[in-house]
């Protein structure tokens, strides 16, 4: 019973994400709502701002440099609960 | 792993493998403002080169070069690099995280001081990274007791 | 566009991404995920988004795979269900 259930769960899902991709934009395109934003003045103004030719670094690192700080962050924190919950050492 | 695998094979092909991966995940932090990649990645090879350490000889052989608490030490170094060059600008009435203020301590024009902020920030996230990825091999593949593992082997007991 | 490099990769990413949960075999499922992740790497690349090909390659089908198989050591090595 429970098997049936999910298999329609997944099915009616799956069709709905499936739908819901024929409203993307084509493939590429450059007026695409994720490319009009502030994606072009990134990409114009990176050099004179930053000197760094990879955009993605400039990006990361410069402009969103809070998100990778919080992404390191996170990692940080990974590691320091799997060595609180797994570690079984008096001394390290 | 934690036993010696006494394969003479893999142990030669690691010793020579194991100096250029490290030098490739240099390249990979280094060349990162122009190239594909950065800290997250040269940490991740960095830490594989270690990895490849503990799986071809033993994690002893690894700790030797890298010790528990050196590498504790690390996994708190990076994150206070990338917050402490955050916070730089701060004193002088800049705001957090705005690299082109470091010309002000360094002998640089603003536009190379935040290319050279964004390499201090990245070499901050490698070094967590590679600790952190470390220490998750070594409690994972000893289910966190890779001292007393350690011990009993020294004194003869095998596991 | 999707080339037909891409839908070839697409399938073999699907053929992996089913086999890997339906093996018995836990190091064999394990093996499957690299595969997996080799080819997402493969088709990033193809799209051109190489910065995170290269994070996929490193991360996901390098350092996760290590992990994965470390995990096995100390675990059943088939799967029950």
């Amino acid at each position: 019973m429970s098997r049936i259930l999910g298999i329609m769960m997944v099915t009616f899902f799956g069709a709905l994400l499936i739908l819901s991709t024929v409203d993307f934009s084509p493939w590429s395109d450059p007026a695409q709502p994720a490319a009009v934003h502030v994606s072009p003045r990134y990409i114009e103004r990176t050099i004179e701002e930053t000197g760094i030719p990879n955009v993605v670094t400039s990006v990361l690192a410069d402009y969103r440099g809070y998100d990778t700080l919080f992404e390191t962050s996170v990692i940080f924190t990974a590691g320091v609960v799997v060595i609180l919950l797994l570690r079984r050492e008096k001394k390290w | 792993m934690v036993k010696d695998p006494d394969d003479i094979i893999v142990r030669t092909v690691a010793r020579f493998m194991i100096p250029i991966i490290q030098l490739f995940s240099l390249y990979v932090y280094v060349h990162g403002h122009i190239s594909p990649g950065g800290g997250f990645q040269g940490g991740c090879i960095l830490a594989a080169s270690f990895i490849l350490i503990s799986l071809a000889f033993n994690i002893g052989e690894a700790k030797k070069i890298l010790s528990g608490r050196k590498n504790l030490l690390f996994i708190g170094l990076g994150v206070f690099i990338y917050a402490f060059t955050g916070l730089v600008p701060l004193f002088v009435q800049g705001n957090f995280l705005d690299y082109q203020h470091l010309s002000q301590f360094l002998p640089l024009d603003p536009v190379m001081a935040r290319y050279y902020g964004v390499a201090l920030v990245e070499l901050g996230v490698q070094i967590t990274v590679m600790a952190v990825m470390i220490s998750l091999f070594q409690d994972l593949v000893t289910a966190g007791r890779h001292e007393s593992i350690l011990k009993d082997r020294e004194n003869g007991i095998d596991r | 566009m999707i080339s037909a490099a891409n839908i070839l990769l697409l399938i073999l990413a699907i053929i992996t991404a089913i086999a890997a949960i339906s093996v018995k075999d836990l190091l064999g499922a394990v093996a499957l995920l690299g595969a997996f992740s080799f080819f997402m790497c493969l088709l990033w690349a193809e799209m051109g988004a190489v910065d995170v090909a290269f994070t996929e390659a490193a991360v996901g089908a390098g350092v996760s795979m290590a992990f994965f198989v470390a995990t096995l050591y100390h675990i059943a090595r088939r799967s029950r269900d």
